[in-house]
């Protein structure tokens, strides 16, 4: 990249400090160009195509137009409502489990660990080492008909309560809704655990002996003192945990059957096998709009808004 | 039993830790499986085959080649674009700081399937041939943000008066830079970059949308799931593990060594 800021000819001549002011004053906007353009041209210009897609008629051969179909909207959510709620439901259910799993673990670390604290850290990362794909398909093994862990849930009649909710059928874990929540609970619990140590071991030890002295009990101490401070933690950790849970279609396919379709299976078929563009991208829109919406009202009652 | 209670978050946090190693341990040990069928989920006897012979499956080895390629690709490009970013979001004012903010930030709060959805859009809409161009723009786009993040956490916590002492002691602007600015912000581009890395060749749902029919590492696992899966994905899931973990052990022993030097 040239810069192209050269100056006018005729000058006074007492430029020189001011000439290179001027051209320090567009330092940042060189430095900004290069990745903001790709951000606008690669980020933002897509979702207007999307809108533009998403109230278009037209089909493959004839190709589409844009007609201003709203129709498309209403009937793409009669007809996969229930695959929306189960996102919601599914990634809602996931991320409370990553939060009970995870709190436990990191505050273990942050608190407890003395020594083993790194290697438990390098721990919570490793999984990431793997394809997630493939750790997602070991899952299968490990839920399998007749494994031990099927079979041991199965001893303790835990499957029985389960089947009664409709989590699980008979004694079948794999294909269930189970299956599925628990694969997006696995594959999200990095991203719970990582932002509740950051802000766990942030807090001062002291607060925790202030609190031991003025006669708290440990339950109240938490209560009143660790997990209000820990809040940034959670926060960040549900919604990097509920995002991309709620737009995930690889636990749904992999773990789950045609009952757990989740709405991000309803994307993918429409826009790679059914080619049904409009509905596809209305909603592709609809998932964003609900999860903008989510995080900014979580965001605002939540009160931690220097989050980023 | 008081003991129990005692170390109750002990146990539960142990407890979730068995649940986030699990796969890891199954992935492991099912490389040395012998399946009988054409699908690795159930053990039948233990084999050296499929560590033998690691690319003998079609398609495996070009599929994970194509992986590194465009992950390497994609840091250098997010890495470049996101520092440059990094260091005009916190070394200087300028107009529209809040849009480009929340630009940088959008990424991140969007579930995937809606960015890889409207970027297909546009490849559809712009007639682009999908294929390695188009899942390097899009791996560049997503990683960007992240890039950023790390990096701006970085130049934050430098002191800008150690530049402004280089500035006194005549470093002209570009030496200053080379020679104090980069060493210091290093770590945070290194952390970046490692962050780029990790997300663009482990990338799956934005790369299914844009990839057409080119086939990446993970488009491999996932069309093998439906095909059958060879032993010798466990294989590449295990020497990966390996060899991140030895990757972090030397990192460490290298710290360690230079805490050692710096104390003696």
């Amino acid at each position: 990249m040239t810069v192209t800021d050269a100056p006018p000819a005729a000058e006074p001549a007492d430029l020189p400090v001011r000439k290179a002011s001027a051209r320090k004053r567009l330092v940042p906007y060189w430095l900004l160009l290069p990745g903001i353009l790709w951000l606008l041209v690669f980020f933002a210009l897509p979702m207007i195509y999307q809108a533009s897609t998403s109230v278009q008629t037209g089909s493959l051969e004839k190709g589409f137009e844009v007609t201003w179909h709203f129709q498309t909207y209403w009937e793409a959510l009669k007809e996969y409502y229930p695959q929306f709620v189960r996102s919601l439901l599914y990634a809602g259910t996931a991320t409370l489990l990553c939060l009970l799993l995870g709190y436990p673990l990191a505050y273990l670390i942050a608190f407890k660990a003395g020594r083993w604290r790194t290697l438990l850290l390098v721990l919570v990362i490793a999984p990431f080492f793997t394809s997630f794909l493939i750790r997602t398909l070991a899952w299968k093994t490990i839920l399998a008909d007749g494994g031990a862990v099927v079979g041991a849930l199965d001893a303790l009649h835990v499957l029985d309560v389960t089947s009664w909710l409709g989590w699980t059928e008979g004694n079948r874990v794999l294909a269930t809704p189970m299956a599925v929540v628990c694969g997006l609970t696995y594959n999200f619990l990095p991203f719970m655990i990582l932002p509740l140590y950051t802000s766990l071991e942030r807090i001062d030890g002291r607060l925790h002996e202030a609190a031991k002295d003025l006669y708290a009990s440990p339950a109240t101490t938490f209560r009143k003192v660790t997990f209000p401070l820990s809040m940034p933690g959670v926060v960040s950790g549900t919604l990097l945990t509920f995002i991309p849970a709620s737009g995930d279609y690889v636990n749904a396919e992999l773990l789950g059957s045609t009952d757990t379709k989740m709405v991000g299976n309803v994307i993918q078929s429409q826009f790679l096998r059914v080619l049904d563009y409009p509905t596809a991208a209305a909603l592709s829109f609809i998932l964003m709009a609900v999860v903008l919406l989510m995080v900014t009202v979580y965001i605002r009652r939540a009160g931690t808004e220097d989050l980023v | 039993m008081r003991w129990i209670r005692r170390n109750l978050v002990v146990i539960a946090g142990l407890l979730t830790l068995a649940y986030m190693i699990l796969p890891n341990i199954v992935v492991m040990v099912f490389s040395f499986n012998k399946p009988t069928g054409r699908f690795n989920y159930s053990w039948q006897r233990f084999s050296l085959d499929a560590w033998k012979d690691p690319c003998g499956v079609a398609d495996l080895c070009g599929s994970l080649t194509l992986s590194l390629q465009i992950a390497a690709w994609a840091t250098l490009g997010a890495t470049a674009l996101g520092t440059m970013i990094a260091f005009a979001l916190v070394r200087y004012r300028f107009r529209a700081r809040g849009a480009i903010n929340s630009l940088i930030f959008l990424p991140m709060a969007m579930p995937e399937v809606v960015m890889a959805a409207s970027l297909l859009t546009l490849f559809l809409n712009m007639g682009a041939e999908l294929g390695f161009w188009t899942v390097l723009i899009a791996h560049i786009m997503f990683c960007l943000s992240f890039v950023v993040t790390a990096v701006k956490a970085r130049v934050m916590s430098m002191d800008p008066r150690l530049e402004e002492a280089a500035r006194d002691l005549y470093a002209g602007p570009v030496q200053t830079f080379v020679r104090v600015t980069l060493p210091i912000a290093a770590p945070g581009i290194a952390a970046g970059a490692l962050l780029a890395f990790a997300l663009s060749f482990d990338d799956f749902i934005i790369t299914n949308f844009n990839a057409g029919s080119t086939v990446t590492f993970p488009m491999f696992v996932w069309g093998s799931a439906q095909r059958g899966t060879p032993v010798q994905i466990n294989v590449i899931g295990t020497a990966m593990f390996i060899i991140a973990v030895l990757v972090v052990v030397a990192g460490q022993i290298v710290t360690n060594r230079r805490k050692r030097t710096a104390t003696t």
